[in-house]
């Protein structure tokens, strides 16, 4: 089967190796992974900061970018439900089909190659932290990244507390109210200390962001992995990075 | 600067939730974070109601959760669809069980409507249960002024009056505080010996509040719902304050917004339904009290006057504004406070207004003016709690997001923001503008960088990144720079 890889702007260029990674899985599930070279950002800190022309151009851009590929996958979730959830509203022309095309990893796995991820036999020794990003809300299949990692044997996956409570990220809103931000990422580094993890797990490359500068402020030195990461390590498709001990 | 209930606030009750416009939660939040009381009491019962929240749901209605919501959703959408004739058939229901209806189109116009009943009855003193509504036409300190002398009768209502302080949430209105603040209360303003202990506390109150509903010739209420099909006003409660309101003093007014009708009985029991459990987790709450019309012949309780006050006060405005008008649908359960990680960390009197969290951040500068509240609708991650959490399904990011859409349409967003912006999104339309870009910024930021790799302190609008975390620097390579050796060579 034939994709396309929208590697989103933020992965491009702060989390080469998560999008490297859904590569490889994605090949090794039996894909065929092409690279549209014009892609740039699906338009969502527009859309979300009332650039609402921005990033209807934006999505204007994308489908083009993306035509003639029946799917489209990403490894970011809330980049994914930029395109499910507002592209409809944004493009009265081709948004909903586009959305339609428009696959976040996890979804995809399940739901397009019908592959039970729980079957995969990744090997990955450790306990990690598994931060859901809040825009699997927006996601028809919720947040995939536990389901991913479901199957992996010697892995221990905690969900990141408080459940379902945001890390504070927000894109701007982190900037424009950084001790609100920082309260909330104050909870989670927390909570981070109680589970002791050896890396966290997040597919989205915003939150990583904000909580590995978090943890990098707090004296946490850990590892920040997407889901593919730890699948593609555990079939060996790549080779495992560095473990880090925490503290 | 950490504050204690007796220590002189600095805000009146009255500038809590009126404040001087415009409002923004900047500096209240500040305060509210660094307020360890309320960070606990607040952080704990919302994190508790909404547990309870996700548990009940997950008992009453299992698999059709997303169903009933969404019938839920219509059944607001389509009365509020045609609003107009649901309001006729309430009036000609209600006046035909005797009610008198008043329409009232603002603050004042409610506020005079009031005044004049009272006065007519020659009421003097009143008994009031939990009202949103009446908060909002700050009606309590417009009966003083009148020479009414008014109790809160709900407790938590009661204690915030006694301590010149404002409901901080609309359903759990003292979330802030705990209980050695209504002893405190008790022993300052009631001349009580101070305890904590909960069965004396209730017994203090419950006292004093006999006392009042005793002497009352006048109770004012607010309403959950409106029946338009039999012009019945229905109020939940928990304490019994609402139907000892409802049926003992001689005069009853009830003080209710336009949004809040329900088409019949059949949609009243799917309100019913969601109302309580999204609330308080409660299948129902202890007392319903559905009341269509005063006491009539050979009945026992019940009021020789039943007045309800339709108070509009913006919101046709609202009504006509399509883009807007879901925010009316809301049924006041506040489940989004609850859910909310914003309104967690910063409470309710951060955003200076009688509504506040999520659905305050979108009806607030609706019903006030959008300049008002300039920065509401930014102090929101849009992380979608609110909208999961919301029985009738308003989508809350979807109308912030339209809110911000607003204010930079209007320029009230400054000119650096709105440059920043055009002139990002211009970087991303080009392929060669974005590896541009990107490279200026790689670069910029890797030179920063300590040998970890993090950024610790960045200049301009970045300062309020670093003021909290660093910042991890980007890769030395992108991805499309590695996707050449990744293409070239296939594994397995």
């Amino acid at each position: 089967m034939k994709v396309a890889l929208f590697v989103t702007c933020l992965t491009d260029q702060f989390a080469p190796r998560a999008a490297e990674a859904t590569v490889r899985l994605l090949r090794h599930l039996g894909c065929e992974v092409e690279l549209p070279r014009g892609q740039t950002c699906c338009g969502q800190p527009h859309y979300n900061n009332g650039y609402e022309g921005e990033a209807r151009r934006l999505a204007k851009r994308m489908t083009r970018v993306f035509r003639g590929y029946d799917h489209v996958v990403t490894p970011s979730g809330s980049c994914a439900a930029t395109v499910r959830h507002r592209y409809p509203e944004l493009l009265t022309e081709g948004g909903e089909a586009f959305a339609r095309r428009t696959w976040e990893l996890g979804a995809f796995v399940t739901e397009v190659l019908g592959v039970d991820p729980s079957q995969l036999g990744a090997v990955w020794e450790g306990r990690v932290a598994v931060h859901g990003s809040c825009h699997y809300r927006d996601l028809p299949q919720g947040d995939t990244t536990l389901g991913l990692l479901s199957g992996v044997s010697g892995l221990e996956a905690v969900p990141l507390g408080p459940r379902g409570q945001c890390c504070g990220f927000g894109g701007t809103f982190a900037v424009k109210y950084p001790a609100i931000s920082g309260a909330l990422l104050s909870d989670k580094l927390a909570a981070l200390r109680e589970v002791d993890p050896i890396a966290v797990v997040c597919n989205d490359a915003g939150c990583s962001l904000h909580l590995a500068g978090g943890c990098h402020r707090a004296g946490m030195p850990l590892p920040f992995l997407h889901a593919a990461e730890v699948l593609a390590e555990g079939l060996g498709l790549m080779p495992r990075r560095p473990r880090r001990v925490a503290r | 600067m950490s504050r204690t209930d007796d220590a002189p606030r600095r805000e009146s009750a009255e500038e809590l939730l009126f404040p001087p416009l415009p409002h923004t939660v900047g500096e209240r939040a500040a305060r509210a974070l660094d307020d360890p009381q309320l960070q606990r009491f607040v952080n704990g019962a919302t994190r508790k109601k909404d547990d309870l929240r996700v548990q009940v749901r997950e008992a009453a209605f299992g698999a059709d959760a997303a169903a009933i919501r969404a019938y839920a959703g219509r059944i607001k959408r389509h009365t509020l669809d045609q609003l107009d004739v649901y309001l006729e058939r309430f009036a000609t229901a209600a006046s035909a069980r005797g009610t008198v209806v008043h329409a009232a189109a603002d603050a004042e116009e409610a506020r005079s409507i009031v005044l004049d009943i009272a006065a007519r009855a020659g009421a003097t003193r009143c008994v009031k249960s939990k009202s949103m509504v009446t908060e909002e036409i700050r009606l309590n300190a417009a009966l003083e002024r009148a020479g009414v002398t008014t109790v809160e009768t709900d407790l938590g209502e009661y204690i915030l009056q006694l301590d010149h302080d404002a409901p901080s949430h609309i359903v759990t209105p003292m979330i802030h505080k705990d209980r050695t603040a209504v002893g405190r209360a008790f022993s300052r303003e009631l001349g009580a010996d101070y305890t904590e202990d909960p069965e004396e506390l209730t017994a203090i109150a419950r006292r004093e509040l006999r006392a009042a509903f005793h002497g009352a010739d006048l109770a004012i209420t607010g309403g959950n719902f409106l029946v338009a099909e039999d012009g019945a006003v229905v109020i939940c409660t928990n304490e019994g304050n609402g139907r000892m309101c409802a049926t003992w003093p001689r005069v009853r007014i009830a003080v209710v917004g336009i949004e809040k009708l329900v088409p019949d009985k059949a949609a009243l029991a799917v309100m019913l339904d969601l109302l309580a459990r999204t609330s308080t987790g409660q299948p129902l709450t202890v007392y319903t009290s559905i009341v269509s019309g005063p006491r009539g012949e050979g009945e026992v309780d019940g009021p020789e006057e039943l007045h309800v006050v339709l108070l509009d006060n913006g919101r046709s405005d609202v009504l006509r504004d399509a883009e807007m008008r879901d925010a009316l649908r809301c049924i006041r359960c506040g489940a989004c406070l609850n859910a909310c990680p914003i309104y967690r960390k910063i409470g309710g009197h951060a955003y200076g207004a009688v509504y506040p969290g999520p659905i305050g951040a979108v009806l607030t500068p609706l019903l006030r003016g959008t300049a008002s509240y300039p920065d509401l609708p930014q102090a929101s991650s849009l992380c979608g709690a609110c909208h999961d959490a919301c029985p009738v399904d308003i989508d809350l990011p979807r109308l912030l997001v339209a809110h911000r859409r607003r204010h930079v349409a209007a320029r009230r967003i400054g000119w650096r923001e709105r440059l920043v912006h055009r002139l990002w999104a211009w970087g991303l339309r080009g392929r060669w503008r974005y590896r541009f870009g990107a490279w200026v910024m790689r670069r910029i930021l890797r030179r920063r960088a300590d040998a970890g790799g993090f950024v610790a302190r960045l200049p301009g609008p970045g300062r309020g990144w670093t003021e909290v975390r660093s910042l991890p620097a980007p890769a030395a390579t992108p991805f499309r720079a590695r996707w050449r050796k990744l293409s070239r060579r296939r594994p397995e």
